[in-house]
């Protein structure tokens, strides 16, 4: 009897096999019943409405004018020179018109609050390049950053599965409206001593996705002058900054470092990209702000892995570099969130849902714990399946977000129209009345 | 007396400050020396002719006259959801248009002898990326890659840095010119085991940067044998495979794998990019291509962290998949850049330097070795700094490349105009002239 000898099929490394990917999460399956049954206003009109899906789709039609009427932005201004010497640019320091432009933005978008250098700007292809890649620089393999939850699950991958860094949770709870205290930033730096792990930093999301709301100052002031203490870094992802509703709330780690004088300022770096703000998640735009020199040098040469695109920087040093553009653009992209966040809130209301009291971000911080038999992750998954298969939504668990209380969900609301959002908004108002009867019935 | 206790300034990785970046190496004064004193043909005919930096630029023209023609290339077809759904667009499979044209393409540049299906392209920001990207998936850190001698000096960053895989060096020297043996080989691998380290793959690059050849198809057979019997990987980095002099010279392991029915294929992932033979290194236009259904779809998911541009994506699929444009693209460029090697052949030649003969690629490989007065490394640099501080040409020095043989220079050709290459070999002539005389009179 012949013994099939089978070949051994070559291996791959441990962090290609790893889970770290987080593509087999239970939320993915969110995507697959959104990819099966998409909803369409014409074609399927009662398909998956996709809610969980950060995406600014509200002030395109600003960049699209912008386009019309400035064409050299994107064919080199017709002169030869220009695509040859524009093509020929992979210069890890990156296009000075783009940094230039780039720093000029971030300064708008903070109201002149705070001034940024065009040269400690660092470019990459996206904040999910920046963030891993100021876990390279900040942390070893092993180490731990510091997160508050809920944050993005994507942060999961982002930081840990190249980088072998792990990330300990800042435990955080509806009790304070989520909001960042000392004692938890203690409770989790001793939460990693215990283990032996080595903390080299604290990671917020200002302003906070999940939450859409603003950090404060006084709180930024604590973290800054715990991680002082303890002598580690502050990473501030600024994504959202542009899409705060009003001007005035929202405060930034680099506005509290001007107000000192930028004294302790080695140990903070401000990641920010035009994903969001911009509405540009696959022009792959992202930053990395560093006071700290070695920092800002070590990542300049680290971007090589993942330099934007030369013909994209020129598109947008042109396009931010248009002070008129971007004033409209920033007042009118903040109008219109804000007028989307309250459409959405007050259809919540009506449905009898309450949401975390929101100023930023793409997205409501909805709670839904009421509706919990018991306060379990088991519950709150199985409210989440009938979300998406019944009322045909897809919006994000907390627990995907590591949430420590059952029962919240991100549900976000520039990623379509307002006439989708309010066929949402019914599907949803629909759903609790039913669920009213029922209770009303038993 | 008062002592200043100096506050501990907040601490980096280990990746963050080893020198791996490779940016101290003293070969950095060739760019430094270029950068303050750079050639001019009016303005500063006496500078330093920069011959170190791989670039094409002999086909511009045939790029730009596409894009007069092509405006929809660039401004999204002035169709409003052109715009949208591009700025969107950041699955990490990359846009299929873009796929297709790069499968259509890397086709084309093989003659049509090898297949190259669009669901196994994965998109990465440059070759650079692509390349890391692999070592992250193929190999642990500690173990290492098997790299034949001399190598692009990039790769000790590219594969290594953040990565810690070890590069161990396959050695060839000019007795058989510089090809790879099953006995280098296996010392290679043999050096690796005695130093306790894994090997987990051979990496390949073909045609070969520095030396400016293809690699024979038995060859490459050989290797595909060697690494089979090893039962380790095979990246074969083809980014000059557009640039080889003539279209049937080239033979790309796709072939090899083609002609034996993908029969172990499971091991071998092509690298490519736009960088050189598109001269488009400023886009970030790379590709890893791999028969192996883990690695494409780990691949995929990593390539998170260095996308392309869908800009980028969009104009190079319309760029690609135009057959009249690449045709006429690749052959042109074929016969360009075979004129710039036979012109700077024969300008050697008539100063009494020979070179590797060459067929493909943008530079030379020249041996100067005659020209040391002791075969060491040492006289090597000094004949380097020479030609850089009195012939003011800045050329690339075999030991930068880990030759073992000392005396060989990499010396490129496609980065600037005829006139300036004829100002270039003129002064080289006039150096071996004044040497021969210095001779004869001692």
């Amino acid at each position: 009897m012949a013994i099939e000898i089978e070949t051994p099929s070559v291996g791959l490394s441990k962090v290609a096999v790893s889970e770290t990917h987080g593509e087999d999460s239970p939320y993915f399956a969110g995507w697959k019943a959104y990819d099966e049954n998409p909803y369409n206003e014409a074609y399927n009109p009662s398909g998956v409405i996709q809610m969980g899906l950060a995406e600014n789709q509200v002030s395109f039609d600003l960049l699209e004018e912008y386009l019309e009427k400035h064409s050299e932005a994107t064919n080199w201004g017709n002169t030869s020179c220009c695509f040859r010497e524009n093509a020929l640019f992979q210069d890890y320091h990156g296009l000075k018109s783009f940094r230039k432009a780039m720093a000029s933005f971030m300064e708008q978008i903070r109201g002149g609050r705070a001034k940024f250098n065009p040269e400690r700007i660092v470019i990459t292809a996206g904040a999910t390049a920046a963030n891993e890649l100021l876990t390279f620089i900040l942390a070893d393999p092993g180490d731990a950053l510091l997160i508050p939850t809920p944050y993005y699950p994507g942060f999961d991958r982002d930081l840990r599965w190249r980088t072998g860094v792990r990330i300990v949770p800042i435990n955080c709870d509806s009790s304070n409206n989520f909001e960042i205290t000392p004692e938890a930033l203690e409770a989790a730096y001793n939460e990693a001593e215990s283990m032996n792990i080595k903390v080299r930093g604290v990671l917020i999301t200002n302003p906070s996705n999940p939450l859409g709301s603003t950090i404060k100052r006084s709180i930024l002031e604590e973290i800054l002058e715990f991680v002082t203490r303890k002598n580690i870094h502050l990473i501030s992802d600024e994504i959202y900054s542009g899409s705060a509703f009003s001007c005035t709330e929202f405060v930034s780690i680099s506005e509290v470092l001007e107000a000192r004088g930028y004294q302790d300022a080695e140990r903070v770096h401000v990641v920010y990209s035009l994903s969001k703000d911009l509405g540009l998640p696959g022009f792959r735009v992202g930053t990395i702000y560093s006071y700290n020199d070695k920092v800002v040098t070590t990542a300049r040469r680290m971007s090589s892995f993942t330099l934007i695109s030369s013909q994209t920087q020129q598109l947008l040093a042109s396009m931010l570099s248009d002070v008129e553009f971007t004033q409209n653009y920033i007042k009118n992209n903040r109008e219109r969130l804000r007028k989307r966040y309250e459409m959405i809130v007050d259809g919540l209301k009506k449905a009898g849902i309450k949401s975390l009291k929101g100023n930023a971000g793409l997205f409501c911080w909805m709670n839904l714990s009421p509706l919990l038999e018991e306060p379990t992750k088991e519950n709150e998954l199985a409210l989440w399946k009938s979300i998406l298969h019944e009322v045909k939504l897809n919006i994000s668990p907390g627990l995907s977000c590591h949430c420590s209380e059952p029962g919240w969900f991100r549900v976000c609301f520039a990623n379509m129209s307002e006439q989708t959002l309010e066929v949402a908004l019914r599907r949803i108002h629909d759903f609790m009345n039913k669920r009213e009867c029922m209770k009303t019935i038993v």
